[in-house]
């Protein structure tokens, strides 16, 4: 390949430089009815699931079909979807947070064509591309982190337990009977790049190896200091090493026992790796919520402390969240959420009911807010 | 014919959800192909070897991917994610494989012809590979070279007018709901407000001058739909401070089984007949509510602005006029001193152009952040630290009892010497002259 220069000159980086223009302006992008009828909208309804339909006081009409989608995603698959949106929607279309694509059309006679142009696309390997529904009260696409596909500090893969999950989950993004939304998210470590600590179900990769100290290289790769100020239970001191060749260095030494496999030490010290084929897996957490709706926001809590890293389908994890779900589904009251269900019956019902076993991991023993989760009461049910 | 064999991924094609391998597949086929002729600037294997690497992942059980070298753009402290394959002798194509986080535009809108131009530039210069879109929000390209770096950045800027997003200790790149655009319960613009705010801050996105990350969200209402209050060290959630807007007939409407409850998306399965004691009223949290000669009452001053009622009757209520947000502060994931939920600091602020209100109340709290936080301390855990009340020292907003759920609990309050009448020097020997030792 010969390279193709762009304009950008090397010897003088400032020359012709623009910076700081920030993003693209919002209203470029927007359909006409959008930008005719911004802030004016009076109701919406779900048509069916997938289907939305919003009124404005003019009375105009916007129809949106909703479909899922990796959110790793290839320019292949981007111009595909950039085709349909020429071929149904004036080129318009946007992605929602949760990583959905979203087909915006004026007219409700073009809503049953388009439809039927995405259920009929399919991957070589026989997946939907553009499977239709996560409205309501549904299950929709997962957000999660990137795995070991780019990533350096994960304890599982994302965008394979994501799949693997949303298999198992397909009939509820299709359908609305589910009791409210249930939110579902991955994050393949606690940094927590996807927001799964007030979600309805979590699923959360965690370590449970101490570092390993790369004594030889620790002094050159890392700053000591910062590594020791990173660990948030102090669990990291200085020392002097002898090595094999007799010489000596500068390195840490690690209180394993006081180690919460947070990984922080990792993010500042690369020649402290803690990722491991046995003691990384996944955490389940269930409960949380970011709605003000009836109940405040709450977070999500674990309930189960370690599955592990069954590649490539995580299938004791999808049938542990399929079980959870199901349970839920039959239990909840109409528009209640998974945290307030749980809330409701009690979590030792919760346990009982999703037949999960209690165990010692699972009361919390971290710091002060740890106390407000004992039961500082004589009401709890046999 | 495949580069590597992945029997492994290979079994993550089937089922009906959407496959990233397949899409990964096809996209390594088209540019083994490259029926376009594009001069790729980057191995023309880049995929394949993804997918190895990734293969290789599945077999091991932990990531291949090094911890990120220092690689940007010039002047820039962000944007850019070095990464580095751990085994780039087996798979040269992912030896380097950088991140370049594009600052999304508002509310995720977009044409098929400026993401034509963005797979364009990405499939010549990157991996064809994206996210869309990065947890914090950005359109992310995954994975090009080092000299790539300034091109990509030189032809998003000139030709498509398009800079590059957040990362590392400076303000990530902020995201909002979809908000006016499409949404009856949006309470104020959050796009406009979202854009604005991202263009008068571009200097502290760009050039990373906190202790730690940054971040800002917007909701329109609080039913939070990007997760503000839990994601955002401030989260800006509209709000109103007036009556819901009711419109009795069709309240009756609903009560007579005419318009389905919550916008019909309950609708696949049998929750029976629509009661509004049941559904709306009894779980209405302040018990603000009830039925009158026929017609649905609501105390607005006991009102709390939950949703509930809006969102299980759209077409009977409506959110009110005296629009604003409520500003909350602090909110983090569990590293490193455990989750927190944003604190509420401003409980109502108007969000209208030019928002000097608003800009004055970030920059109160980022002048407090970048003085006293620790390297590597969310604002949330100097808010922990140093106490809620600093914060309202530093912001100037007075103490109300909007700001807590309850009051504190223990007794220990730290007087300050100018609180207590007569200030804390005294005479001991004139104590003495009363008080035998």
């Amino acid at each position: 390949m010969a390279f193709i220069s762009s304009g950008y000159n090397p010897d003088k980086p400032m020359e012709n430089r623009i910076t700081d223009i920030g993003p693209r302006k919002f209203d470029e992008f927007y359909p006409p009815v959008i930008a005719k009828n911004k802030g004016k909208w009076l109701y919406h309804e779900v048509l069916k699931p997938g289907v939305l339909v919003h009124v404005a006081e003019s009375g105009d009409e916007i129809y949106t079909v909703r479909c899922g989608g990796a959110r790793l995603m290839s320019t292949a698959h981007i111009r595909e979807i950039c085709d349909i949106a020429e071929k149904y929607c004036g080129g318009h279309l946007r992605f929602t947070t949760r990583n959905n694509i979203e087909f915006l059309l004026d007219k409700k006679d073009k809503v049953e064509p388009l439809i039927k142009d995405l259920e009929s696309r399919k991957f070589d390997g026989g997946s939907f591309k553009f499977p239709v529904g996560g409205t309501g009260a549904s299950i929709t696409n997962i957000v999660h982190t990137q795995g070991w596909i780019h990533c350096h500090t994960p304890a599982t893969d994302a965008s394979g337990t994501v799949k693997a999950t949303m298999d198992v989950l397909f009939d509820e993004f299709k359908q609305h009977r589910m009791p409210a939304k249930l939110r579902v998210s991955m994050a393949c470590c606690l940094n927590m790049c996807g927001a799964v600590h007030c979600s309805d179900i979590a699923i959360l990769g965690y370590h449970r190896k101490p570092p390993m100290l790369d004594h030889e290289y620790l002094d050159k790769m890392c700053e000591i200091p910062l590594a020791i100020a990173a660990c948030p239970t102090a669990a990291i001191k200085p020392s002097k090493m002898d090595l094999p060749g007799g010489a000596k260095v500068n390195s840490v030494a690690v209180n394993d026992s006081r180690c919460m496999f947070c990984g922080n030490c990792y993010t500042m010290c690369p020649a402290m790796p803690l990722a491991d084929k046995e003691g990384d897996g996944v955490v389940l957490m269930v409960g949380g919520k970011v709605s003000n709706r009836i109940s405040t926001p709450k977070f999500s809590k674990v309930v189960v402390a370690f599955l592990p890293n069954e590649m490539p389908r995580w299938p004791e994890m999808t049938k542990t969240i399929r079980k959870i779900v199901d349970v839920y589904a039959a239990s909840a009251n109409k528009y209640e959420r998974l945290g307030e269900w749980a809330e409701r019956i009690g979590w030792e019902r919760f346990f009982e009911k999703c037949e999960l076993p209690f165990t010692h991991h699972l009361i919390d023993d971290f710091r002060d807010p740890a106390y407000y989760t004992w039961r500082q009461t004589t009401q709890f049910k046999f | 014919m495949a580069k590597h064999a992945t029997p492994l991924l290979d079994q993550l094609e089937s089922g009906p959800w959407p496959s990233f391998v397949s899409d990964l597949k096809q996209q390594a086929a088209k540019r083994a192909k490259n029926a376009e002729k594009i001069d790729f600037q980057i191995p023309a294997d880049v995929v394949d070897d993804l997918l190895g690497l990734l293969e290789l992942s599945f077999v091991d059980g932990v990531t291949h991917w090094k911890h990120g070298g220092i690689v940007g753009v010039f002047g820039y402290g962000g944007g850019v994610i070095g990464r580095y394959c751990d085994q780039p002798e087996k798979f040269p194509g992912v030896a380097h494989f950088h991140t370049m986080r594009v600052s999304q535009p508002a509310g995720k809108f977009y044409t098929a012809e400026y993401l034509r131009q963005l797979c364009d530039l990405w499939d010549l210069r990157g991996s064809g590979i994206t996210n869309m879109h990065g947890s914090t929000g950005d359109i992310i390209f995954l994975g090009t070279t080092t000299p790539q770096l300034e091109e990509v950045f030189f032809e998003l800027t000139h030709k498509f007018n398009q800079d590059l997003g957040g990362s590392g200790s400076n303000l990530r790149t902020p995201a909002d709901c979809i908000g006016q655009a499409r949404c009856e319960y949006a309470c104020y613009d959050t796009q406009n407000l979202c854009h604005t705010l991202t263009n008068e801050y571009q200097d502290e996105l760009h050039r990373p001058a906190f202790p730690y990350k940054f971040k800002f969200k917007f909701d329109g209402c609080p039913n939070c739909c990007v997760a503000s209050i839990a994601r955002a060290d401030m989260s800006f959630i509209g709000t109103w401070k007036d009556d819901i807007k009711i419109d009795q007939e069709a309240v009756q409407a609903y009560i007579g089984g005419e318009i389905a409850p919550n916008a019909n998306d309950h609708n696949g399965r049998d929750w029976g007949k629509f009661d509004i004691q049941k559904e709306v009223i009894k779980l209405c949290p302040t018990a603000c509510m009830w039925m009158e000669g026929g017609k649905l009452k609501i105390d607005t001053r006991e009102c709390n602005r939950c949703m509930h009622c809006i969102n299980v009757m759209p077409r009977a209520l409506r959110i009110g006029d005296d629009r604003g947000l409520s500003i909350l502060a602090g909110a983090k994931a569990p590293i490193l001193d455990g989750a927190q939920m944003g604190s509420l600091l401003v409980p109502f602020i108007p969000a209208e152009e030019p928002y000097d209100e608003i800009k004055e109340v970030i920059e109160s709290v980022w002048d407090w952040w970048m003085e006293e936080g620790k390297n590597r301390e969310r604002l949330g855990e100097l808010i922990k630290r140093q106490g809620f009340q600093k914060l309202l020292e530093v912001t100037g907003i007075e103490p109300m009892p909007q700001h807590v759920k309850e009051p504190r609990s223990n007794p220990y309050i730290f007087w300050k010497e100018e609180e207590v009448e007569g200030g804390w020097t005294r005479d001991i020997t004139e104590y003495r002259k009363h008080h035998q030792r």
